[in-house]
């Protein structure tokens, strides 16, 4: 009963929300309606996710048979439950954010559509995962995606801004079409076939078609997801949306990827052959991977954490493609431990990525700028915006006891499962998995100091910088309530993991594993053969950080403290110029992976007209090769365009022709249908 | 490899021991007391910094001689380090020139609390020969205050080690 | 209570053997050089003194300066209650395991690197970079270590992992251990900055990546992060000697049983710390750029280490 309310709430508030937007459409009117409307509908949102998560109760709604709604079915089981979590806290931190933040679009964009739109996003992102049926999906989807890329195009005015609209939606779109023929495989050309009859006519399809709606499945999931090589879109459309927007599309809307994808390879089908998850597994290593390499060489703050989103969606596949994997050979208990890995990281690394695109606002706002290079000393000017980006990086880098190690543990517990595989050679793979993993972990920190250490740390670089501001009230919330999120996910995962067992009871032929994989307040791998707990470590490492210095109190050490200058070697007066730059700070590992980079160097030396011992500029520009936009995208779209010239010529403007055509295509359809 | 294991072995330990100059021989000229407690604290463990203030490096070559096996100065508790906020003594060299006063100065002051300064050399005590250049502000104690001075031109390693070990009271007391 | 009483005694005399750990390894490379050298316990003197200092801190720097040598130190620090020194398995065996410990230290080097950056400073900008460098590039090799020896022992947990090498001794001289070994060793000279990745003892900030960090730090703070870095040096020693040779670790907590683990494990740390200064006295400081192919070595050791213990199951 309780659930309906919430549910009802939800709806109601996102409406509202939406159509007051609309309607005030200017000033601080609109801000306050949109950002009221999408709070209230995001914490309705995320206690409904709890209670259904802490009480296991499904959620059953059918709309009534209304041609325009009519046909759609909706159903909250323990995945959707899950996700309306994620999407309910981050939702609120960005609602709360978003108020502050849009102050700066006043009087430049249009606050209507901005704010009808993140309300509208938020509904179809909480509709989708309750959808009971394609049709629903569908339309949750397509609406997820167009009010995506509206706010993505919130300015407008930007080239960058509309290049990036333009991939989003192409890419998306691509997805949605993959999508639809799948849903038509599984459902038999009817939409609005519920889940639960799909459910149970997926064991009668044939293989090669259960084959194709999962390679479709994943080609259009994947889109969405961002996984490597269906991720270009990522590093330009997170960048220049508005900073709320982008912790929402980061921390929320690629995660319908991964619902999308267990929601169709695990519950629909019910698992499938080895090199299902073999590939899903293949496919998350290389992202996450790739996505690191790639965000190691940015200087853009908003792309480095985009380029980590393809990061983390790629942990995510290797904890999902570990749990496929072990499930097509059975091993239950194994299989849960892979999904529950899989799906913890993706509410934890919805709540850090949330919170460091929130902080990456706040950032640019101050400075006006995306660039790293023009950053620094930012600690002093804006200390809560620094110590959440801290929590943020310390999260993402999978440092204890933050919830990124939680998951991260997990996962690497469900690939060290995989000896129990009884095949050497598919066994085999887990401890590559094991080694890029750890590598992605190694090479994330390593970004993760240069960003927080360059944009943050030292001397400002610029007058920006110099002036910087820290952010508002309502943005200072909206990071601090993802912080806390952070630090609570981090000590709470005995509490957390047992929820996450109970919701994967079931699916799929999944057991019940709540008491398996969490123990007082340890985490546990299967038979309790290895087991941890972030929460003592957390209690150990507070205790020696307390008893440290009363120690060195109670010794009567040397207490003085005198602040001088920074030694610099006897050298006069320190500049920002003799600081460290994030492009220094990444070149050792730029040459280390220069066979990836392929970095390109051009060199223009302007010498004085009278004397070539005296040099009047020199401009040096180094660029990473982009394999992906190179080498893929550029000949697909090169044939696209071919094909485009080849069809235009059909559009001859004249009317005969035209009426030819349709006389040509009526006789078709005529003579097809009679046979 | 087998060459180099070889000399190892079959090489003695070549350090030679220190002992008091002779009384009239006096080498280290102490020109501040350096306070008791100082001393304790800096006794069994000096971190000491180079500081070149424009010498010709006669100096400095006497200077590195002391990490070599024969004066070993680590045998003491003295070791050399790179940055001066590692360092509790400032062995300074050289007529301190106008282009490197205030580098001097930086790092003395880059130095913590407690420090001692050993300054090297007839140049850095009075200049030496470069008394009354136009390159030239003054003896390092014009720049900075000096615990020690060793006089020389430039002074034996011996007496460097011995102007240090003074400095904290750890000079041996047989000759 | 006896045994969270043996846990803090373990700490206390890891704390205690560490700095004399250094101060060995030096003693004895000044022996091979035919001097006298500073005595074992030097470094002793050296941490008093320090603590005995002021500290002189950049205007640039920031309240992470002053509160990293706390993580650095109390990362350490927990890492000492996790690993079997004398006993296992521990009352903390269940609190951390070996992907903890590594973690743990990553938390660490993490704060290091940031108060590297911190006061403005290029060198120390570029002791962070290369410290990142060499820890990122070690973890895929200290990952596969890890599940190396997991696979063997069926756990993560330190205390398991011992306990199934005193249980089947002669799993020692198998092809995975033994790669598994060297790997992690070549892993530890990285991590712990010796020769002939990180000349300890340099003066040449172009040549430093672990020193170049701290160049700003002093007194209390300094002496924090060497005792931290003493520390490290110890936590590898240890879990080379005792995952791989674990002889002499009590299973019992018997004080006759702990005596002889204490023993035993200083006999230990005395022969690693003998190999690594014959070794840093034969081996010159290797060229950066040079570091990334030894650390591939290490990875490819130990990929075939675990193929070795997948195969031969």
């Amino acid at each position: 009963m309780i659930q309906k309310t919430l549910f009802l709430v939800m709806i109601t508030a996102w409406i509202a929300g939406a159509a007051a937007s609309l309607v005030t459409g200017r000033g601080a009117i609109a801000r306050v309606v949109a950002a009221l409307g999408a709070g209230a509908g995001s914490a309705a949102c995320l206690l409904l996710g709890v209670t259904a998560l802490i009480t296991g109760q499904t959620l059953s709604l059918s709309l009534a048979q209304m041609p325009p709604v009519g046909g759609l079915m909706l159903r909250l089981d323990g995945l959707g439950a899950l996700f309306l979590v994620i999407i309910g806290l981050i939702g609120l931190a960005v609602a709360i954010y978003g108020f502050g933040y849009s102050a700066n679009y006043a009087g430049r964009y249009s606050l209507r559509t901005a704010g009808a739109m993140l309300n509208l996003l938020m509904l179809a992102l909480g509709l989708q995962v309750m959808a009971d049926n394609a049709l629903t999906f569908l339309i949750a989807w397509e609406a997820m995606s167009l009010s995506a890329y509206l706010l993505v195009l919130t300015e407008h005015d930007k080239a960058e801004t509309v290049r990036a609209a333009v991939w989003y939606i192409a890419m998306t779109h691509a997805g949605f079409a993959a999508l639809m023929a799948m849903f038509l495989l599984m459902s038999g050309s009817d939409l609005t076939t519920s889940f639960a009859a799909m459910r149970a006519n997926a064991a009668a399809l044939s293989p090669a078609a259960r084959n194709l709606v999962f390679l479709l499945a994943l080609f259009g999931f994947g889109t969405k997801a961002g996984v490597v090589p269906l991720h270009v879109w990522l590093p330009m459309a997170h960048p220049v949306a508005p900073s709320h927007v982008s912790a929402l599309m980061s921390g929320v809307v690629i995660k319908m990827g991964i619902y999308g994808l267990v929601r169709v390879a695990l519950d629909l089908l019910g698992g499938g052959p080895v090199w299902w998850g073999g590939v899903v597994l293949g496919i998350g290593a290389i992202s996450a991977l790739l996505g690191v390499l790639y965000a190691l060489m940015e200087h853009d703050l908003k792309r480095l954490l985009a380029y980590h989103s393809v990061e983390n969606i790629g942990i995510i596949l290797i904890g999902v493609g570990a749990g496929l994997i072990f499930h097509s050979y059975g091993l239950m208990p194994l299989a849960a431990l892979g999904f529950i890995g899989g799906l913890y990281h993706t509410l934890n690394h919805a709540t850090f990525k949330g919170l460091l695109f929130l902080c990456a606002g706040s950032v640019s706002h101050a400075t006006h700028t995306r660039n790293m290079e023009e950053m620094g000393g930012l600690i002093k000017r804006m200390p809560v915006t620094a110590l959440c980006f801290l929590i943020g990086a310390a999260a993402i880098s999978a440092l204890p006891p933050l919830n990124g190690f939680a998951s991260e543990w997990i996962v690497f517990q469900s690939l060290l499962e995989g000896v129990k595989i009884p095949k050497p050679e598919v066994a085999m793979i887990m401890p590559i998995a094991v080694g890029m993993l750890a590598l992605t972990g190694g090479l994330a920190v390593a970004c993760f100091v240069k960003a927080f250490g360059i944009t943050f740390l030292a001397i400002p670089r610029t007058q920006e910088a110099e002036h910087a501001e820290e952010a508002p009230l309502s943005m200072r919330a909206g990071m601090a309530l993802l912080a806390l999120a952070c630090v609570a996910l981090g000590l709470a995962p005995f509490a957390v993991v047992p929820m996450m067992s109970r919701m994967l009871a079931g699916l799929g032929g999944l057991p019940d594993t709540r008491a398996e994989f969490a123990r007082n307040l340890s985490l546990a791998a299967p038979n309790g053969s290895s087991l941890m707990s972030p929460t003592l470590v957390a209690a150990g490492l507070l205790i020696i950080l307390c008893l440290a210095p009363l120690v060195m109190l109670l010794l009567r050490v040397n207490r003085k403290l005198r602040v001088s200058e920074s030694w610099g070697c006897g050298r006069i007066g320190q500049t920002p110029r003799m600081e460290y730059t994030a492009t220094a700070f990444a070149e050792p590992l730029r040459r280390v992976f220069a066979e990836l980079y392929r970095p390109t160097k051009e060199l223009t030396i302007d010498f004085h007209p009278e004397s070539k011992y005296f040099v009047q500029s020199i401009e040096y520009r180094s660029e990473i090769t982009p394999w992906f936009e190179k080498y893929l995208y550029d000949p697909c779209l090169w044939f696209v365009r071919l094909i485009a010239a080849v069809v235009r010529r059909l559009q001859s403007g004249s009317l005969s022709a035209y009426l030819v055509y349709v006389a040509i295509a009526l006789l078709i359809l005529l003579l097809t249908a009679r046979m | 490899m087998k060459s180099l294991f070889g000399k190892i072995l079959s090489t003695p330990i070549v350090t030679e021991p220190v002992s008091r100059a002779a009384e009239d021989q006096q080498i280290e000229l102490i020109t501040r007391e350096i306070d008791a407690r100082v001393r304790k604290l800096l006794g069994r463990s000096l971190h000491i910094r180079e500081v070149d203030a424009g010498s010709c490096n006669g100096c400095e070559i006497e200077i590195t001689a002391l990490t070599n096996p024969y004066y070993d100065l680590e045998r003491f508790g003295l070791h050399f380090v790179a940055s001066p906020r590692h360092a509790d003594c400032l062995l300074v060299t050289g007529p301190v020139t106008r282009n490197m006063a205030e580098p001097l100065r930086l790092t003395y002051e880059a130095t913590p609390d407690p420090k001692i300064v050993v300054a090297v050399g007839d140049c850095a005590r009075d200049c030496g020969v470069f008394k009354g250049s136009y390159a030239v502000v003054g003896s390092v104690d014009k720049v900075i205050p000096v615990d020690v001075m060793v006089p020389g031109c430039p002074p034996e390693p011996i007496d460097i080690l011995r102007g240090i070990l003074a400095a904290i009271d750890r000079l041996p007391n047989k000759r | 209570m006896t045994p969270y009483l043996l846990e803090i005694g373990q700490a206390l005399l890891a704390l205690l053997l560490a700095p004399g750990l250094v101060g060995f390894i030096r003693w004895f490379k000044a022996r091979l050089q035919g001097r006298r050298g500073a005595i074992p316990w030097q470094p002793y003197y050296d941490l008093r003194k320090l603590f005995g200092k002021e500290v002189v801190m950049s205007k640039n720097a920031s309240w992470l300066f002053r509160f990293a040598p706390y993580v650095i130190f109390a990362t350490a620090v927990a890492v000492t209650l996790l690993v079997p020194l004398v006993a296992a398995p521990l009352p903390f065996d269940a609190v951390g395991d070996l992907l903890a410990v590594v973690y743990l230290l990553l938390l660490g080097t993490f704060f290091l690197a940031l108060a590297g950056l911190d006061p403005g400073t290029s060198f120390g900008g570029m002791g962070a970079s290369r410290e990142m460098t060499v820890a990122a590039i070690a973890e895929p090799t200290i990952a596969l270590a890890i599940f190396g020896l997991a696979v063997g022992a069926g756990s993560t947990n330190l205390g398991r992992i011992v306990a199934q090498t005193l249980n089947h001794p002669g799993a020692v001289i198998n092809p995975g251990h033994l790669l598994g070994f060297t790997a992690l060793f070549i892993v530890m000279i990285a991590e712990t900055g010796r020769l002939p990745v990180d000349n300890p003892s340099t003066h040449l900030e172009l040549t430093m990546i672990h020193e170049a960090m701290i160049l700003e730090y002093s007194g209390r703070y300094l002496a924090l992060i060497e005792w931290a870095a003493a520390l490290k040096l110890l936590i590898f020693f240890s879990l080379l000697s005792n995952l791989f040779l674990p002889w002499g670790v009590a299973t019992a907590l018997t004080p006759g049983a702990l005596g002889v683990a204490a023993v035993a494990l200083m006999a230990k740390l005395v022969a690693l710390a003998a190999v690594v200064a014959v070794m840093e006295t034969r081996i010159a400081k290797l060229r950066l750029f040079r570091v990334p192919e030894l650390l591939g070595v290490s990875f490819v050791l130990a990929l075939l280490s675990v193929t070795s213990s997948f195969l031969l199951r």
